[in-house]
């Protein structure tokens, strides 16, 4: 450097240290999202209600299970909860970063495309922690009785939100924004009513066999496993492992930053 | 010790399909200075700056920012330049100082934000959503977000489009501010008065040849050469402009502009001027002004290239 001047603009380049960044892009995706009324719905107010309905519903149409219908719909509704947020919110909200130029924007800045990957994860992690407490407040005031195994609730979530993160990104990669839009959605949907994520897999007959083969039946069965007999579901791990490096594959070939 | 260019592009290709849209362009900027590349929409400026900042890889040639590959050293060049993108590059939804604060959160030595925003001229709209502000304050922001993180080169791609003539006329001084300070300022425009009044240096590009480079000044003499702009009280004869150069003779160029007028330009001397006047003796045409005029960029350009700069 010649310049000899220190006016105001002087260059004095540099890239804040790595965690400060992803902190920083953690903290501004989550805000946006929690800003977002229709995100804050799918994030906690539909599995709130889907908690509420489902509990009442199984009593009166007898759905039978083998814990009280309160101590296994909770569990599921944490699983939707997190595939909400993981897979729908983090796709539509991918999409419209692309369309409006703010990957292309961030592309140029020190944070590097692994910092904005963590800083995504970070931000899904942020939301997902404040979906565990409304969900479980509302489960404990209908009467949950846990049997907790901790660790295999944190390895559920880490595991559910890896594979669904993945398999978002992939379709926010490839799509128009509004596309991705309709179909994050649409596969919310079908994965709510047919994928086993709410209700267990053996509610399901002979279907059931499929939907914990899904990504959805294996998060919900991994969440059950580990909140109503406290065990770690390893079986189900093993899926969503597996769709978690499906979805990584097909990102990284399809993903288009622009 | 030879100061490294700020941007060397050499033998630059780049094609969309089957069109080129870049075509082995070569140039150098040097660091500390206003470099303007001017060239009409759609003659490869865009692609050329897009090439610098990383986002697209060269299709032939080299293109190196301070030294470094854009796409291979990014981590090492980014945090180095500052780009400001023609449009776009936020969240719809979030605030004006919000988004600065963000940018400034990424580097080590930030720029000190309040300061920033109001000399870009932000100061009333820092909570306003990205989606509600106006074409110019995007522009305004964008222009921040660029400089934010103290950088030795900024990439601003048509940065004064859609500002107001107030607003323009700071933001010209802000970025000779940014010279004198030691930034690189490589800037597009198809604005003639932009490039004339801030660029050290200016590259005219047209389908994505580099068709000269110079210093304005350098531009717009050539040497002697200057214009005469002829125009008569009555249509001029077909073939007039032909005519006109076979008497003149092999060093002038002379373009009709419409029924009445023609622009040559050449070496305009006293002995050129006489020339003129008999030619028009023999044509049986009335001059009705004769105007000797320096040339200026959008003369050079419609001379190079054969068309206006600005539609």
């Amino acid at each position: 450097m010649t310049a000899t001047s220190s006016g105001t603009f002087t260059p004095m380049p540099g890239a804040a240290p790595l965690p400060r960044q992803v902190l920083a892009q953690a903290g501004m995706e989550a805000r946006l999202m929690l800003r977002n009324g229709e995100q804050l719905l799918l994030a906690v107010v539909i599995p709130a209600i889907v908690l509420v309905g489902g509990v009442k519903g199984a009593d009166r149409i007898g759905l039978d299970f083998s814990h009280p219908p309160v101590d296994v719909i909770t569990p599921g509704v944490l699983a939707l909860a997190i595939m909400s947020t993981a897979f729908t919110s983090l796709a539509i909200a991918t999409g419209f970063e692309r369309r409006y130029g703010v990957i292309k924007r961030l592309g140029t800045s020190p944070l590097s495309r692994t910092g904005l990957l963590a800083g995504k994860v970070g931000a899904l992690l942020l939301i997902e922690v404040l979906q565990v407490a409304v969900i479980s407040g509302v489960g404990l005031a209908l009467g949950w009785e846990p049997d907790v195994n901790a660790v295999g609730v944190v390895l559920a979530i880490v595991f559910g939100t890896a594979a669904f993160a993945a398999l978002g990104l992939a379709l926010a990669g490839s799509l128009r924004a509004e596309a991705t839009l309709a179909a994050a959605n649409l596969v919310y949907l079908l994965l709510l009513a047919g994928g086993a994520v709410v209700l267990p897999t053996s509610a399901y007959g002979d279907f059931g066999e499929f939907a914990r083969w899904l990504p959805s039946g294996a998060l919900g069965n991994a969440m059950r496993d580990a909140l109503t007999d406290a065990v770690v579901g390893w079986r189900e791990l093993a899926v969503l492992t597996g769709w978690a490096v499906a979805g990584a594959a097909l990102t990284a070939r399809t993903f288009k930053w622009e | 010790m030879p100061v490294t260019p700020a941007v060397s592009v050499d033998g630059l290709v780049m094609r969309y399909g089957d069109k080129v849209a870049v075509d082995r362009l070569s140039l150098t900027v040097e660091q500390h200075t206003i470099t303007a590349v001017l060239g009409p929409n759609g003659a490869g400026k865009t692609t050329t700056l897009e090439t610098c900042e990383g986002y697209r890889r060269p299709h032939e040639g080299t293109v190196r920012v301070l030294g470094l590959d854009p796409v291979r050293q990014r981590k090492e060049l980014n945090p180095r330049i500052g780009v400001m993108l023609q449009g776009g590059g936020a969240w719809s939804g979030v605030r004006a100082m919000e988004m600065l604060r963000h940018l400034a959160k990424l580097h080590a030595h930030p720029l000190d934000v309040d300061m920033l925003a109001e000399r870009v001229g932000l100061g009333d709209c820092g909570r306003t959503p990205y989606r509600r502000l106006s074409g110019g304050q995007q522009q305004r922001l964008g222009l921040a977000l660029a400089l934010v993180g103290r950088p030795e080169v900024v990439f601003v791609d048509e940065p004064t489009a859609g500002m107001d003539p107030q607003v323009r006329r700071t933001t010209w001084e802000l970025l000779e501010e940014l010279r004198a300070d030691g930034v690189t300022v490589v800037l597009t425009t198809h604005y003639m008065d932009e490039a004339e009044r801030l660029a050290d240096q200016i590259h005219i590009i047209d389908h994505g040849r580099l068709v000269a480079s110079g210093t304005p000044l350098e531009l717009i003499r050539g040497g002697t050469v200057t214009t005469i702009r002829l125009v008569v009280t009555r249509p001029f004869p077909p073939g007039a402009p032909d005519s006109l150069r076979a008497a003149l003779g092999t060093e002038t160029v002379v373009a009709q502009l419409d029924d009445v007028s023609l622009l040559v330009t050449g070496p305009a001397d006293a002995s050129t001027l006489a020339k003129v006047s008999r030619w028009c003796e023999e044509q049986g045409v009335l001059p009705e002004s004769l105007a000797l005029g320096q040339r200026n960029l959008e003369d050079v350009f419609l001379e190079l290239t054969g068309r206006e700069l600005t539609p």
